[in-house]
């Protein structure tokens, strides 16, 4: 496959709503409540639409899917983090999506190959930007436990925040007041929920815009595997 | 019923406008009481040379699984009507929004239970701002429910069994992707609410 930066920036955009998506699966049969099974999974499903339209755009969907290796991943190290407890993937969605609708308002704002995309999806992601901004109020603002719960999830997923504003090659939009914008949002929304912004560092010597080339920290394979596994056992199986 | 024209349509031949028509008249997959035309969901249909027809489809939603259903009722019933190649080609451009539901489809959706979406019709783009829900104001140290994600402030989602405006919401997310599930506070009915798009 010629890698074009435009296959790159489909690559990196598809594998983030892959990843995510699949992970929010995860929590199929175990949320906590039925009307949040339902929300995950539809959200979920909004992802695994992007990512179908987004690595088409690069290549052989299911060929993408299912038969790369973990270092041709080129989704950001946030979106693969485990599910830990709700707490933790309320955390992840809010800073991803607050991410993903500041850049897809952008894309959508162009005239790039991703408009088209962007434009249908940022209406999709403001759902999930909300939902995970009013679970982030009511357990960040709730119950002792769930307050703790929230701050350590803030502070654990803090880590992996800067890497999403290292610039896709191919992704023509101005990262810098991306990540203005970014900081601000979440910020407004942690103070509200009586959360401290954490003061940590946005990202590890080791984790700078690392998986955008292909590096992904050890519970990926792990997910890799799990995704993988039905596909590589019988190629071409089909429902 | 009111025809909707999409900026892509050029002067439709006597067989594109029945050929429009027919796959228009497929019902949806999920709420069949619609048409595909009243979803507003059909873009195009061309004639093109050897009797090959196009149709342009666009999801409501990007991972809408039932546009693949869609896709195969189309090619069933133009192959019916004879026609020897059908090739469905989902477009993205201009996104689908809520707004393309026809009136009659609102109407129809109403009866079946579904609250139908609020009209945003609004030039250019609209400033979403969602807040806490009324379900939050229940919950200790929770907001007050702030204004509806889209729509005029005065224009509530209404209860489609009894009429009433006083409804709350349960969860953003409900049995798909393009519902949110509220409750009626008069007759105390949970419903579906086909959200803003």
């Amino acid at each position: 496959m010629t890698v074009t930066a435009g296959s790159t920036a489909a690559l990196a955009l598809g594998d983030d709503a892959l990843v995510l998506s699949h992970r929010l699966g995860e929590w199929a049969g175990k949320a906590p409540v039925l009307e949040e099974e339902v929300a995950l999974a539809n959200i979920a499903l909004d992802l695994l639409g992007q990512a179908r339209v987004l690595l088409s755009m690069a290549g052989d969907e299911d060929e993408l899917a299912y038969l790369r290796e973990e270092r041709d991943f080129r989704n950001l190290q946030l979106v693969e983090q485990p599910n830990g407890d709700f707490a933790h993937t309320i955390t992840r969605q809010l800073y991803f999506s607050t991410y993903q609708r500041l850049l897809y308002a952008e894309l959508a704002a162009g005239d790039g190959q991703f408009a088209p995309l962007a434009a249908k999806a940022v209406k999709e992601v403001a759902y999930h930007q909300d939902h995970a901004e009013q679970w982030t109020l009511r357990l960040g603002d709730g119950t002792a436990e769930s307050h703790r719960r929230m701050r350590e999830a803030c502070e654990a997923l803090w880590r992996y925040t800067a890497e999403m504003f290292h610039p896709v090659e191919g992704v023509d939009v101005n990262w810098k007041d991306l990540e203005t914008s970014w900081l601000e949002s979440v910020s407004a929304v942690l103070r509200r929920a009586t959360l401290d912004v954490p003061e940590g560092p946005r990202s590890g010597a080791w984790t700078a815009g690392a998986g955008r080339q292909g590096l992904h920290t050890e519970p990926f394979g792990r997910m890799l595997a799990e995704m993988q596994h039905l596909h590589r056992s019988h190629p071409g199986a089909s429902w | 019923m009111v025809t909707r024209t999409t900026p892509f349509e050029g002067q439709k031949t006597i067989l594109e406008e029945e050929l429009h028509k027919l796959a228009g008249s497929v019902p949806d997959p999920e709420l069949p009481v619609l048409t595909l035309e009243e979803l507003g969901v059909l873009r195009a249909v061309h004639v093109r040379g050897g009797g090959a027809v196009e149709v342009e489809l666009t999801p409501t939603y990007t991972g809408c699984p039932a546009i693949e259903a869609m896709s195969a009722d189309i090619e069933r019933v133009l192959h019916e009507h004879g026609v020897p190649e059908v090739t469905v080609q989902t477009v993205l451009s201009p996104a689908w929004t809520t707004d393309d539901i026809s009136d009659e489809g609102r109407r129809k959706l109403r009866e079946f239970g579904i609250a139908p979406p609020r009209t945003q019709r609004a030039t250019g783009p609209v400033p979403i701002s969602l807040g806490p829900t009324r379900t939050a104001a229940h919950t200790p140290g929770g907001a007050a429910e702030t204004p509806p994600a889209v729509g005029p402030e005065a224009d509530p989602v209404r209860c489609p069994h009894c009429g009433s405006a006083d409804t709350e919401l349960l969860s953003r997310f409900s049995s798909t992707a393009c519902k949110a599930l509220r409750r009626c506070l008069s007759c105390r009915e949970p419903f579906d609410h086909f959200k803003e798009l």
